[in-house]
């Protein structure tokens, strides 16, 4: 494809076009605004099943008893045990799964609170304030999101077990309070966001800088805020790894709690799975709320937490 | 720049300098002190530890006793001669690739299906992503059941199609595509969302241009849309490269004991270093663990830059 064809469709830049070429220009423009055949929604029907179906499946699991698992002929219709099941679950002396909903809570949104509020403060600060050194110390904010600091584990179990916090919720806590990610997500959206004038506006209106942050930059920041705080939300309830190290079983989150639903000898996946799906419930009622927000905050550029 | 506006009038000269100095005080400090709260969360918690974890490593160190004698590179010499080491290195790769591909060649197809003129867009691109908000350990749940050797679903259907049952707890390859299907689940829908918006960046012009020069449908999607997503493409691979060597939830509760199978079938480097610091409480080990893992992230890292760059120039000289 040459260089000129790009243009070819653009009457008005090149030279007049023949009324064939005319013609064939709209036909093309058409093609691509006409609908999909049945190839495109036979591919995404694949895949809504195959999102739904393990859902689904946990449900038909959930809601029958422990037999179900093994009888051949089980119905695909879920049966009338989902509660009772729930119930088994929310009522298991050893795994504690009352206070991990609590904690898993507590845990999830102090973290996104703190990782808006930090990261709102550096991102306006990298966005709109003048000081020495500013684009070396994005460029190693940004750096920092590509070292896996999960393999920092040893040691940062070392510090927190001579604080005395191993086992408690400050040590899940504390090490996500603000991120690179936060930083730089905010720092891109204000820098575009919020005009300087508005800012230079506060100053001259005597506002203290604080003010100036408080007043100006952090209204401002509110659509890209409230996704960032979205995505923390569900990145620190799924998160499973470190809580999994640093906290016991008597005091755990949603995803340590629920592993403990299959450390015994004997799994009854009836109860697994009904499990399974009261862990995910928090975070199906805010997809169904905010999963328009997701999908654009991904289109948008957010990665991977 | 402390503005005349701050200072009221009749109050003393020396409060009007007083507060002069705060005012540039707080132009001068507030930037840095703005941005304080991320480098020293990072410094404490993120640098010193990895740091730190160098020098665990070349110590005798258990979870108990703490610290103990500098061994120098013992800990790295017993890791690199034990099996495990090797099988867990080849372990982590496997599944690795095993999410990688497979998920980015499955999201560009549904990228593309997205990018048309969808009836329900909204309806489509959400169910996509429905995965994603199911943390890994339910997913692994789930599927760890779904594979179930003798009473998964997935053998119940090969069964009644004349097939043999797939030991999925037990055969090494068997397992990491288990594995690897979990991760595609939760993360392939989310990737096709990232690339659909760099499609959607694609000026519509090139598929004016390419359909008047005759191209057809497949042609335009691998000439002009595929090249376009490159720089995105190589964005996703290279965070999945970050998380997906750290592998840990999927395998550890694949089965109900968590050692990655009775001999080491699907055990990855992360399971490997969880069992030699808390299951064997040797914190020297586990350290020289995590950092060889780190070495291999960051070798992997140059090598993803290397091919960008070339990737890049090419791109240059091609045009």
């Amino acid at each position: 494809m040459s260089a000129g064809a790009t243009s070819a469709p653009r009457p008005s830049v090149s030279a007049p076009l023949s009324l064939r070429d005319r013609l064939r220009a709209r036909r093309a423009r058409a093609v691509i605004a006409q609908r999909p055949g049945p190839l495109v929604y036979g591919i995404l029907t694949a895949v809504f099943v195959a999102a739904v179906f393990p859902l689904y499946w946990s449900f038909l699991i959930g809601s029958g008893d422990a037999g179900t698992i093994n009888d051949q002929a089980r119905s695909w219709i879920p049966g009338g045990n989902f509660l009772a099941n729930a119930a088994k679950v929310l009522e298991n002396g050893s795994v504690n799964f009352w206070k991990a909903i609590g904690n898993s809570f507590i845990v999830s949104t102090v973290v996104s609170t703190s990782v808006v509020f930090f990261s709102t403060l550096a991102g306006y600060s990298f966005a709109k304030l003048r000081f020495r050194g500013k684009k070396g110390l994005l460029v190693f904010v940004i750096a920092t999101m590509a070292v896996p600091t999960q393999l920092g584990v040893v040691p940062l179990f070392i510090v927190m077990s001579q604080l005395g916090w191993t086992g408690t919720l400050g040590a899940v806590i504390v090490p996500g309070l603000v991120t690179a990610f936060g930083v730089f997500w905010m720092a891109q959206y204000i820098s575009q966001a919020l005009p300087d004038e508005l800012v230079e506006a506060g100053r001259i209106d005597g506002a203290s800088m604080f003010q100036t942050f408080w007043y100006i930059g952090l209204p401002s920041a509110r659509p890209a805020a409230a996704m960032l705080a979205l995505f923390t939300f569900i990145t620190t309830w799924t998160n499973f790894f470190w809580p999994f190290i640093v906290l016991d079983p008597q005091n755990p989150t949603l995803p340590v709690a629920l592993q403990l639903l299959q450390g015994n000898y004997f799994v009854d996946y009836s109860v697994v799975l009904a499990g399974v799906l009261l862990a995910t419930l928090p975070l199906f009622l805010l997809f169904a709320v905010a999963g328009r927000q997701l999908v654009a905050g991904i289109m948008q550029g957010a990665v991977k937490g | 720049m402390s503005s005349p506006t701050l200072v009221k009038p009749g109050r003393s000269p020396r409060r009007i300098a007083f507060s002069q100095a705060v005012g540039r005080w707080d132009i001068r400090f507030s930037p840095y002190l703005y941005i304080s709260p991320f480098f020293l969360l990072f410094a404490v918690v993120g640098l010193f530890p990895l740091l730190y974890t160098g020098w665990v490593s070349v110590h005798d160190w258990n979870l108990i006793g703490g610290q103990g004698d500098f061994v120098g590179v013992k800990n790295f010499a017993f890791i690199l001669g034990q099996s495990q080491f090797w099988i867990a290195l080849r372990n982590t790769f496997s599944i690795f690739l095993l999410s990688t591909i497979p998920q980015l060649a499955i999201a560009i197809i549904i990228a593309a299906a997205l990018d048309t003129n969808l009836r329900a867009r909204t309806f489509w691109r959400m169910s996509v992503l429905l995965p994603y908000i199911v943390m890994p350990v339910a997913v692994t749940l789930i599927f760890s059941n779904l594979f179930g050797d003798r009473y998964g679903l997935v053998n119940t259907v090969l069964g009644q199609l004349g097939f043999d049952a797939i030991r999925f707890h037990t055969d090494v390859v068997a397992s990491h595509l288990a594995i690897a299907t979990m991760v595609n689940f939760r993360w392939t829908g989310y990737n096709a969302l990232i690339l659909l918006a760099a499609m959607q960046a694609v000026p519509r012009d090139y598929y004016e241009a390419a359909t008047i020069d005759g191209a057809g449908r497949i042609r335009q999607f691998f000439s002009i849309t595929i090249p376009q997503l490159r720089p995105t493409l190589i964005f996703v691979v290279i965070t999945s490269t970050i998380g997906g060597l750290q592998i840990f939830d999927e395998p550890r509760l694949f089965d109900q004991y968590g050692q990655g199978g009775a001999n080491h079938q699907w055990m990855t480097l992360t399971i490997y270093l969880y069992n030699l610091g808390w299951g064997q409480l040797n914190f020297g080990r586990a350290a020289a663990v995590a950092w060889l893992l780190f070495l291999i992230i960051v070798v992997i890292g140059l090598i993803n830059l290397a091919i960008t760059r070339r990737i890049a120039s090419n791109e240059g000289t091609r045009k």
